[in-house]
């Protein structure tokens, strides 16, 4: 018999109950939860007289409406303050813990679960937020539920899922210097599609993947659900374990020891069988952007707006306000944008703040750092990034989902083009009329030093 | 949810692929803490434009939203669902779906009818060409069909979908009745498994984390 992938390891193990339908009732270690998807599941716990079954499960932040400006200044948007009044209620309510605005340990829903510790090897998260396969980085399965499911965990501690099927994404060979894991995960969604992962677990592997931190691995994860997938995984390794050691969410002492050594078994075994793999070479890969409408459609920041090949690809350009042969370096951005769940961490700041060192902002551009949880914030700031990007004329922001997706007051305004570090170049996602490029945060410090399209080259 | 046996009205056909759910109900939408009212904000960045084809006066009683490839991708927003339900749509016609989208208008009774490219391509044209057109979604068979000039296409509906959707079960519900088997599951799992209790103190701030603070 053929080894067992990490996915059906995991799945396995939590199996509470299988119908002969293709419905298995999956238990959920960790319930993560935020003010959007929330409200209306709480809602529904009390017009049934239900409570939370596992409240020590459960774990709840405020990031998609927080404003990013000074934590003192007043919420001014009485619905979005409103939503954040509610969350609070509802913890309280069904005994939650929550970090609101401004707490020590407030970020980002998918920074806070992995930076905490309380994300961990072997487990079920979900989340409702599509985002949450961010936490399959850890070797756990982690997938986004819509509203009704989140009612549904709160109440049972499981959610109903079909068995998706697997699929190994190898990246073989190394990726060349200044390819970073988002160019890798862009490279990923450009060759499968946005359809390409639908209905599959994605699993990353290879030496490409092994040589990357658990940042990167964050970074990649994140974005499977671009391509379609449920989620994906990174089977455990030392570096896993070496990130989560002394993390306030694991044992401590030699019961991290001994976890550990249960957590190494997180690997698919030599003789797994996947469903579908796919084979890239890392080593031909190079930095990219989005230049279109959807995630998988990437072109090199080095290169030109590519020639549509269907209609979606000339709707696209004629939002994007594009045109085919035009150097990337020749198009002018208003507006860089370094956050969100997809790069927000300690070391895509690092990498923005290498650019950045020394040089400043282009007068062109309006250039935002905003960070992914307050933990994030005062590692950076004792590391100096702070000073750092503020010298360069960045502005320094307080944590939050900002400017990924238009829910607060960190907005495009119509018709100005952003070069971004976030994980949707939807149409409007980033503010009704906005133009959204993907970068990694490289190439994204480069771009507001130089005021279009550039590599970190050539900004220096 | 209620139950959903037959669903019948005219189609308006959206010609796009890649439909996420930021375009279905922008983000601005989202701070509401309320289930209903989201009708008005469906496509809304969309509807401002008046050659939509939404504000065509000839689909404006149309019910079932015949669309591209890999419709709802994107956010796992459930309001997306809530706003073409509340907007008046009973089901989307489409060659595939976002996997959350699918799933969350399952628990809604919205339906999602997934045929090939081909098939969806000719009920457009159909619908482009007479909009009174009346389309027939039967969940028991699983069919999709024109009864007027014959045209009927089967669409895949695993049992326990259809079965929900029939019976207009509760999920939650129908696993609690489950509870004794998720209660043994946890006697066990619990001794493995993290919890949070004792992590974090009343106000949230990390209990271990002070702690290895003071070791090192």
């Amino acid at each position: 018999m053929a080894g067992a992938t990490l996915f059906e390891k995991i799945w396995k193990s939590h199996v509470v109950a299988s119908s002969d339908d293709a419905l298995t009732t999956l238990y959920v270690d960790l319930h993560l939860v935020h003010e959007v998807t929330s409200p209306q599941a709480f809602d529904g716990l009390r017009l049934n007289g239900r409570r939370v079954r596992r409240p020590d499960r459960t774990l709840a932040t405020a990031d998609h409406n927080v404003p990013t400006d000074a934590l003192t200044a007043p919420i001014a948007d009485p619905i979005s303050r409103r939503q954040l009044e509610v969350l609070n209620e509802n913890c309280q309510e069904f005994g939650i813990t929550l970090f609101p605005r401004g707490h020590e340990n407030q970020g980002i829903v998918h920074v806070i679960g992995p930076e905490l510790g309380v994300s961990q090897p072997g487990m079920v998260i979900v989340c409702g937020d599509s985002h949450t396969s961010t936490h399959g980085a850890f070797g756990a399965l982690a997938f986004g539920i819509g509203t009704s499911e989140v009612e549904h965990v709160l109440a049972t501690q499981t959610v109903p899922q079909s068995k998706p099927r697997t699929m190994a994404v190898t990246l073989t060979g190394s990726a060349p210097a200044g390819v970073t894991a988002k160019d890798l995960v862009l490279g990923i969604i450009g060759r499968l599609g946005t359809g390409g992962g639908a209905g599959y677990v994605m699993e990353y592997r290879g030496p490409a993947i092994s040589q990357l931190s658990m940042e990167g691995r964050m970074t990649l994860c994140n974005m499977s659900i671009e391509a379609g997938a449920r989620a994906g995984l990174v089977g455990v390794d030392e570096t896993t374990i070496d990130y989560l050691r002394g993390k306030p969410g694991v044992p401590q002492g030699p019961a991290f020891d001994e976890i550990a050594e249960k957590w190494r078994r997180l690997i698919s075994d030599d003789d797994a069988v996947f469903d579908h793999e796919v084979v890239i070479d890392a080593s031909q890969l190079v930095p990219l952007l989005t230049w279109g409408t959807n995630p998988a459609q990437v072109a090199e920041v080095s290169g030109v707006v590519p020639e549509p090949r269907d209609d979606a690809d000339r709707r696209s350009l004629t939002y994007m306000q594009l045109t085919p042969g035009v150097r990337f370096s020749d198009i002018p951005v208003d507006v860089v944008f370094i956050g969100s769940c997809t790069n927000s961490r300690i070391e895509d700041l690092r990498a923005a703040a290498d650019v950045a060192a020394g040089h400043h902002v282009a007068a062109n551009v309006r250039a935002l750092v905003v960070p992914g949880s307050h933990r994030v914030k005062k590692q950076a700031e004792s590391e100096g990034l702070d000073l750092i990007f503020r010298e360069a004329g960045f502005e320094w922001r307080e944590p939050g989902c900002s400017m990924c997706l238009g829910m607060n007051p960190d907005q495009l305004s119509p018709g100005q083009r952003s070069a971004s570090t976030s994980n949707r170049n939807f149409e409007g996602r980033q503010g009704r009329g906005g133009l959204t490029h993907l970068v990694s945060p490289a190439v994204a410090a480069a771009t507001a030093l130089a005021g279009t399209f550039a590599l970190p080259k050539d900004a220096s | 949810m209620k139950p959903v046996h037959v669903v019948e009205g005219t189609g308006v056909p959206l010609n796009r692929s890649d439909v996420d759910t930021d375009q279905i109900i922008p983000s601005d939408w989202l701070k509401r803490v309320e289930r209903t009212g989201f009708g008005r904000g469906l496509f809304s960045e969309w509807r401002d434009d008046t050659t939509f084809v939404l504000n065509d006066p000839n689909y404006a009683s149309a019910s079932i939203l015949v669309a591209g490839s890999r419709f709802g991708t994107g956010s796992s927003r459930e309001h997306a669902v809530w706003a073409l339900m509340d907007y008046g749509f009973t089901a989307v016609v489409a060659p595939s779906f976002g996997d959350i989208f699918k799933n969350n208008s399952s628990k809604q009774g919205l339906l999602t009818v997934e045929i090939d490219e081909v098939d969806v391509t000719s009920l457009m044209n159909i619908i482009s060409e007479n909009p009174n057109t009346l389309i027939t979604i039967d969940v028991a068979n699983a069919t999709i069909e024109i009864a007027a000039l014959g045209w009927s296409r089967h669409f895949e509906l695993s049992r326990n979908t259809r079965e929900r959707l029939l019976n207009g079960w509760d999920d939650i519900g129908l696993t609690l009745r489950h509870e004794s088997e998720i209660t043994t599951f946890e006697s066990h799992h619990d001794l493995e498994a993290l919890s949070l209790r004792g992590i974090f103190d009343a106000g949230g701030h990390v209990v271990h984390y002070d702690q290895s603070q003071g070791e090192a």
